[in-house]
């Protein structure tokens, strides 16, 4: 066992796992926080997306150990305290972005990578950028709508909250 | 999938990390293609040496007219350095390519090189750029060619205990034009063929020409009967062409669901000639 202290969305945790913990199964089963979701487990589909120091990273396929000091975000950590919607969440609200929803946390958190790297892509970098991230429902078009959508919120955007801000 | 059980270190130093790893212990850096195959449990190892997060192994300068790039760099400061896309662009194009945003923010130079996937994309690039593989360990640091590293399918020069401690590419803008060009498998991302150029002319003639190839057969490999095929003769398309098509001559293309032998040939040869025309185009 090791002890691991992490932020995750501002608030701070410390805790004993095992080495072989991957960092998805601490945010679910340890602290809780399920809005992260498993879908492949193999490292393709993106669902598991959160972001170390500020990164997008498949959290199947890191340690909880590898976080260690780290600063995390999960898609709970994006909507303000009074629950109005971050604007990447109100831009797949108002494209209809979603169908099952499950891939949707995935998504949502590798737009806000996306969008923080280049603020204004064209559909073609849009759809390179989603390359990590798989949706079974929408046929991917509504999905590159609302990223679209969510770029040209820029002011909006410019104040989101960063990992442990 | 839950891994086996193992002991977890992360050193502070690269000192200590080499201490570690001489009594046998297995380096983890980006976990990209590790904790995978721990799931699967393809590997199981009993001790991780977390290398990843040493800042000893995490720089990319210039030296001599040479650019360091440190066994710790993600693929994604690569891809986004500056120095290396305006002084080494083939490194920064190559990273690009590897598979998506969150695989590019973990994953470091050093751990692709050092797993020798036969369908990386770096190894590629690597060979064109007559890259250097510096190697440390305790007994000390040796520095070999990419022909010298690569030696086999996922099987690399390393000894036990040793690691990639970075990798070596030259100051490469100016005249001399490079593309990399890959045919990828739209599911996984890996390359089916990946071909790497590097040309420079002068008077009408190729004057330097460098042809790496990924994902044909069990290796990476330097294809020099191309570039003899090219160097001293006219700049033209149909010598481009015919020198593209001997890529695959005396190689055991692989062959699997995604494509035949005779395919990953015919594309290796197709790729081979585009690497070559784009680099041509970017050369003066
Ligand atoms: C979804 C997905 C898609 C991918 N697509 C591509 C792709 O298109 N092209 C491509 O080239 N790669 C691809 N990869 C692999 C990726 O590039 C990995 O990052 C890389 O192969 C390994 O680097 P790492 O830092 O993650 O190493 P790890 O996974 O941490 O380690 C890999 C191996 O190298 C050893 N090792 C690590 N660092 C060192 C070192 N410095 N010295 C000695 N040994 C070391 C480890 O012990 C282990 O055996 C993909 C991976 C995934 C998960
Ligand atoms: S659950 Fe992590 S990539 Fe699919
Ligand atoms: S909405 Fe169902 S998987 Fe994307």
């Amino acid at each position: 066992m090791r002890t691991i202290n992490v932020s995750v969305n501002g608030t701070k945790h410390s805790h004993e796992v095992e080495p072989r913990m991957l960092l998805i199964h601490y945010l679910r089963e340890v602290i809780g926080l399920t809005g992260t979701h498993m879908g492949c487990e193999t490292s393709l589909c993106g669902a598991c997306t959160i972001e170390v120091n500020g990164k997008a990273v498949k959290s199947c396929t890191m340690f909880a150990v590898q976080a260690d000091g780290a600063e995390i975000l999960t898609i709970e950590g994006l909507a303000a305290p009074d629950g109005t919607l971050h604007p990447i969440q109100d831009a797949f609200w108002t494209e209809h972005a979603l169908q099952c929803g499950f891939c949707t946390p995935g998504m949502i958190m590798i737009t806000k990578q996306i969008l923080e790297r280049n603020p204004n892509p064209t559909e073609h970098e849009i759809r390179e950028g989603l390359d990590g991230n798989l949706c079974r429902c929408t046929g991917y078009q509504h999905i590159v709508n609302a990223v679209r959508t969510a770029s040209l919120h820029r002011d909006a955007l410019a104040s989101l909250p960063k990992a442990g801000a | 999938m839950i891994a086996n059980s193992f002991e977890y270190s992360a050193p502070g130093s690269l000192k200590e990390a080499l201490a570690l790893l001489a009594e046998g212990a297995k380096p983890l850096a980006g976990g990209m293609s590790l904790i995978p195959m721990m799931k699967l449990r393809l590997a199981n190892p009993e001790h991780l040496v977390d290398i990843g997060r040493l800042p000893e192994l995490n720089y990319i300068r210039e030296e001599n007219g040479e650019l360091h790039i440190g066994a710790g760099v993600t693929h994604f400061e690569v891809e986004s350095s500056p120095l290396l896309l305006g002084k080494c662009p083939l490194i920064a194009e190559t990273a690009a390519h590897i598979g998506d945003i969150q695989v590019r923010n973990r994953g470091t130079i050093g751990g692709s090189v050092a797993h020798a996937d036969p369908s990386a994309d770096y190894p590629a690039a690597l060979h064109a750029l007559d890259a250097k593989i510096v190697l440390v360990s305790g007994e000390g640091t040796r520095t070999l060619s990419t022909e010298e590293f690569f030696l086999d399918t996922f099987t690399t020069a390393l000894e036990p205990g040793e690691i990639v401690s970075e990798v070596i590419v030259p100051v490469d803008a100016g005249l001399t034009g490079t593309s990399y060009q890959k045919f990828l498998q739209p599911a996984s991302g890996f390359a089916i063929v990946g071909a790497a150029a590097r040309v420079r002319q002068e008077g009408g003639k190729f004057t330097l020409v460098r042809v790496g190839m990924t994902g044909l057969s069990g290796n990476a490999y330097r294809a020099r009967n191309v570039e003899d095929a090219l160097v001293g003769k006219e700049v033209t398309d149909a010598n481009i062409q015919a020198a593209a098509a001997l890529v695959a001559d005396g190689q055991d293309a692989s062959s699997d669901l995604h494509a035949t032998a005779e395919y990953r040939a015919h594309l290796a040869g197709a790729y081979t000639a585009r690497a070559l025309r784009a680099a041509l185009a970017r050369s003066a």
